[in-house]
């Protein structure tokens, strides 16, 4: 882990919707950051603007990309950036989402808007050592059909009636629309998993979290095995400041991936 | 919230085993009108296969998309409580199989026996409330590009 920033060069842009682009990262020099584990994040420096928390949301060998959704300057600064630019990033931060600990398991991905990224590295690794695990679903909540992240590849997974058991849910479709419609948690009524033996995987905004892990909580599944993550302000990233503290809990060491059984109580807390 | 509103987490074994000698098995092609707003709801569904879509005219525009049901799910309420008026069209979306209930025949076993028509109106209140809170949760727009006027 790295305290001060290592330049790294966009080697590639995609526009994923109108306010999110996903960045192709790599080294700018000899200096990298170690490997990052899904669900880990980093500081993401855009120069003269300022830093913020971005989780990964593919690894490759040297590179990373990172989907950045565009709410204020320094996300804007990123979302605007081109082949070349560089950038400062320090990392990786944060706990992963533990895919180990689904060994032999059903697997259940629930995601909503932006929260699709950080869980895309989870997927694909579960994909690629398909057979330590049980049946594995990826269940995406988007606000639109046009909202929706990474289109072609989770087309792809939808049409394909592969090992991926994934549907998507918009809350407006328009009249091309060839899914589902309504809250993400519906979606939970034709997954394919054994609540007993499920470890499933929550990431979106915190109403969504909360609803999704009360429905997981009631059809069986155990709340340690329903590992959320959850966005609180970051500043040092590495346990000093106090800006991400929950209750007892500094999101940037003991977090953003977290059990529900640790932090239910604490999301009840209006003040948190 | 839950969505485990299906009949089979819904009902307690027996009553499910009643309500299920009413059920007659009936299958529909995609894109067919179940049934429409305005119009007497003198039927009910559990789909067991497939996709329907819930929708709302209006005039001028395509029928607009509320929400869609699936496996599992209670397709039509507005059968259990009176003036049994569908709020609500609905279409398939994909070839659809369902057990289809007759309304007059469940009202008439639910007034016959209590405890069945109490377990049949707490499965019905059960899925009333999980879509209102589902509907809720959605006016929050939580995925709305960011400043669009949208609740902070
Ligand atoms: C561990 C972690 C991982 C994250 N991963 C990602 C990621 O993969 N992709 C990504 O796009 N973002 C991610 N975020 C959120 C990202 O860090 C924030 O969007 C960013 O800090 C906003 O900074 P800004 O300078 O662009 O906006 P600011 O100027 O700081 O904020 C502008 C406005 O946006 C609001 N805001 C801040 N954060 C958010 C948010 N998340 N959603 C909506 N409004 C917000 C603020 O309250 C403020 O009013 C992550 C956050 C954390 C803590
Ligand atoms: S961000 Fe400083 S303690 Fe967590």
């Amino acid at each position: 882990m790295n305290d001060v920033p290592v330049p790294y060069q966009v080697t590639g842009v995609r526009r994923e919707s109108a306010d999110t682009v996903s960045l192709t990262l790599a080294p700018a020099g000899e200096e990298a950051l170690e490997p990052f584990a899904p669900g880990q994040f980093a500081m993401v420096y855009a120069f003269g603007v300022g830093e913020i928390p971005v989780s990964v949301s593919r690894i490759g060998r040297r590179e990373l990309v990172h989907t950045v959704r565009s709410v204020g300057a320094v996300s804007a600064a990123l979302c605007a950036l081109r082949p070349g630019s560089q950038v400062g990033l320090r990392g990786p931060f944060g706990t992963g989402w533990g895919l180990e600990r689904a060994a032999g398991q059903d697997i259940v991905v629930v995601t909503g808007g932006i929260g699709l990224a950080p869980l895309r590295p989870l997927v694909l690794a579960a994909l690629a050592a398909r057979r330590a695990y049980g049946r594995l679903n990826l269940l995406v909540g988007s606000r639109t059909p046009e909202d929706l992240l990474y289109a072609d590849r989770i087309r792809a997974w939808v049409d394909s009636h592969g090992p991926l058991h994934c549907q998507v849910t918009v809350d407006r479709p328009s009249p091309a629309w060839w899914g589902h419609v309504g809250l993400v948690t519906t979606l939970l009524n034709s997954a394919l998993f054994t609540p007993e033996n499920t470890t499933a995987y929550v990431c979106g905004p915190e109403p969504m979290i909360r609803a999704t892990a009360r429905d997981l909580l009631h059809r069986g599944v155990r709340p340690e095995r329903i590992r959320v993550s959850l966005e609180r302000n970051m500043r040092c990233a590495t346990g000093h400041c106090g800006h991400c503290q929950l209750g007892g809990v500094l999101m940037c060491l003991d977090g953003p991936v977290i059990g529900w059984d640790r932090v239910e109580s604490l999301l009840a807390v209006r003040e948190l | 919230m839950t969505s485990t509103t299906t009949l089979s987490m819904a009902l307690p074994v027996e009553h499910r085993d009643r309500l299920m000698r009413l059920a007659r098995e009936v299958s529909f092609e995609a894109g067919e009108r179940l049934f429409e707003e305005g119009r007497r709801a003198d039927r009910f569904w559990i789909i067991r296969t497939g996709t329907v879509l819930l929708d709302l005219h209006v005039p001028g525009r395509r029928a607009a998309v509320i929400e869609s049901l699936g496996h599992g799910e209670l397709l039509g309420w507005s059968w259990h409580y009176a003036p049994y008026v569908w709020q609500l069209g609905a279409e398939t979306l994909s070839p659809v199989r369902a057990w289809e209930f007759d309304a007059e025949a469940v009202r008439a076993a639910c007034a016959r026996d209590p405890e069945f028509g109490r377990a049949v109106a707490t499965w019905v209140g059960r899925v009333v409330a999980h879509r209102l809170q589902a509907s809720r949760i959605r006016l929050l727009d939580l995925y709305a590009p960011y400043g669009s006027g949208t609740p902070a």
